[in-house]
């Protein structure tokens, strides 16, 4: 019965975060960028974000007529569900987490690529030229950043011996992870953005040149569950580097566990809109190339490195 | 011989721990399904001659998107398979690393020099470069 009160509790938990970030990343982006922001509705404008949902809801669900209609339907469905389901491993304290899986950190990359297919299945469904064109560059974005992404958690799950997310946490007791492994922590970020969609990285989307990229025929609610899976998509990523690099919910003991996990989470939060209000977006063949050809071989080279350092140590 | 005993040793997941994926996994889909049909439900519903054509922000719609697409995508997909096929060879090294000691190190530097050799041979091809 209580496992049933944790999934409830996490499921509600994110979903506010996520419906919450919308308003504030505009404010955030707003202040950063010397504006006022929605401040309208209620306190600070915070009630922009029910207005929204409503909005959202009332508005006409259109499927166009020479979309593919279940392909049309099935693709936000899938980035909600499959983001969400991320969260299974996510240690929020020591007792709040779903489930302690022994295959952790495979189960997170396992449920974290299933997005690219929300991606390509939205964008070839809408039978729009941009939107084929935005999911097939997010598609091959995403595929790329995902061969490093999990290579660069390796490091961690040598010095660590378990791919259990808790037995990460509670390696991080005296140093964390991310003074042992630094390089692995900017690679993982970096693949974190990529992997999201997220700008600098938002190619797929890319306003200026794609309309709105592979969702650009999506309306009403099925619009807004893409903007709900990119919002748990940086929850998720934010989450994951807060565990594996900054110990997790470890911290002094004036605050609960949780309340630590959640400061952290949010610290990096706020970095993926810092990165929204500061910096351009690349293009595609530079982000591609990039990836392949330093990203790569740099996370092999930490790999090796960290191997020999720690069997040296070892004797 | 010893790689196989550790992974006799591990500890197996209990059902139990798949129990609670089950639930998040029927409540997750219960809510796509759910804002999915409120939304269905509450619209309006209302057809016009604009609707009914591609959205391209204004400029005149150049119509259906089943079109010849640049082989470049494939290639970068088929190149994932080959390079996520030998990334995972790591992981099970990664969690077994203490174990394996310096005779594992050495046999995984055999593989990365495998792997380089490969990621060089598709560098030389230019497979990886967009520019020509």
């Amino acid at each position: 019965m209580q496992h049933i009160w944790i999934v409830l509790g996490v499921l509600f938990v994110l979903l506010n975060i996520a419906a919450g970030l919308i308003w504030l990343e505009r404010r955030m982006l707003a202040m950063w960028q010397d504006r006022l922001g929605p401040n309208r509705a209620g306190p600070l404008g915070i009630l922009i974000v029910l207005a929204d949902t409503l909005k959202l809801f009332f508005k006409e669900d259109w499927i166009p007529p020479f979309a593919d209609k279940w392909v049309f339907i099935t693709a936000p469905a899938i980035v909600v569900a499959s983001v969400l389901m991320s969260f299974v491993i996510i240690p929020f304290s020591p007792s709040i987490i779903v489930s302690d899986l022994n295959v952790g950190i495979l189960f997170f990359l396992a449920m974290s690529s299933l997005g690219v297919y929300s991606i390509v299945l939205g964008g070839w469904a809408s039978n729009n030229k941009y939107s084929l064109l935005g999911a097939l560059r997010g598609a091959s974005q995403m595929i790329a950043y995902e061969v490093f992404m999990g290579l660069s958690l390796m490091g961690i799950v040598m010095l660590t011996g378990s791919f259990k997310l808790s037995d990460i946490v509670n390696a991080q007791k005296d140093v964390w992870f991310v003074f042992k492994q630094p390089v692995a922590l900017v690679i993982f970020f970096i693949a974190g953005v990529a992997e999201t969609h997220r700008l600098p990285f938002d190619i797929p989307e890319a306003e200026s040149e794609l309309i709105a990229g592979f969702h650009s025929e999506y309306s009403g609610m099925k619009f807004g569950m893409f903007f709900i899976g990119e919002y748990l998509g940086v929850t998720l990523i934010s989450a994951m580097t807060a565990t594996m690099f900054f110990g997790g919910w470890l911290g002094p003991a004036f605050l609960p566990p949780w309340a630590w996990f959640f400061i952290k989470t949010f610290a990096f939060i706020l970095f993926f809109i810092l990165l929204r209000a500061s910096l351009p977006r690349p293009r595609y063949d530079q982000l591609m190339e990039t990836g392949w050809k330093v990203l790569l071989p740099l996370v092999l080279l930490n790999l090796m490195v960290t191997g020999a350092i720690a069997l040296w140590i070892r004797g | 011989m010893s790689a196989l005993t550790i992974l006799l040793d591990a500890n197996v997941n209990s059902s139990a721990n798949y129990f609670q994926i089950g639930i998040q996994l029927l409540v997750a889909i219960g809510i796509v399904i759910v804002m999915m049909v409120a939304s269905h439900l509450l619209g309006p519903k209302r057809s016009t001659s604009e609707k009914l054509e591609n959205f391209a922000s204004g400029i005149e719609s150049h119509g259906n998107a089943r079109a010849p697409m640049a082989i470049k995508y494939f290639l970068v997909a088929i190149l994932f398979v080959l390079f996520d096929v030998e990334v995972i060879f790591f992981y099970p090294y990664a969690v077994n690393f203490k174990e394996l000691g310096w005779t594992g190190f050495w046999e995984v530097l055999l593989f990365v020099a495998f792997f380089l050799v490969g990621f060089i041979y598709i560098i030389k091809k230019k497979a990886l470069q967009w520019e020509d």
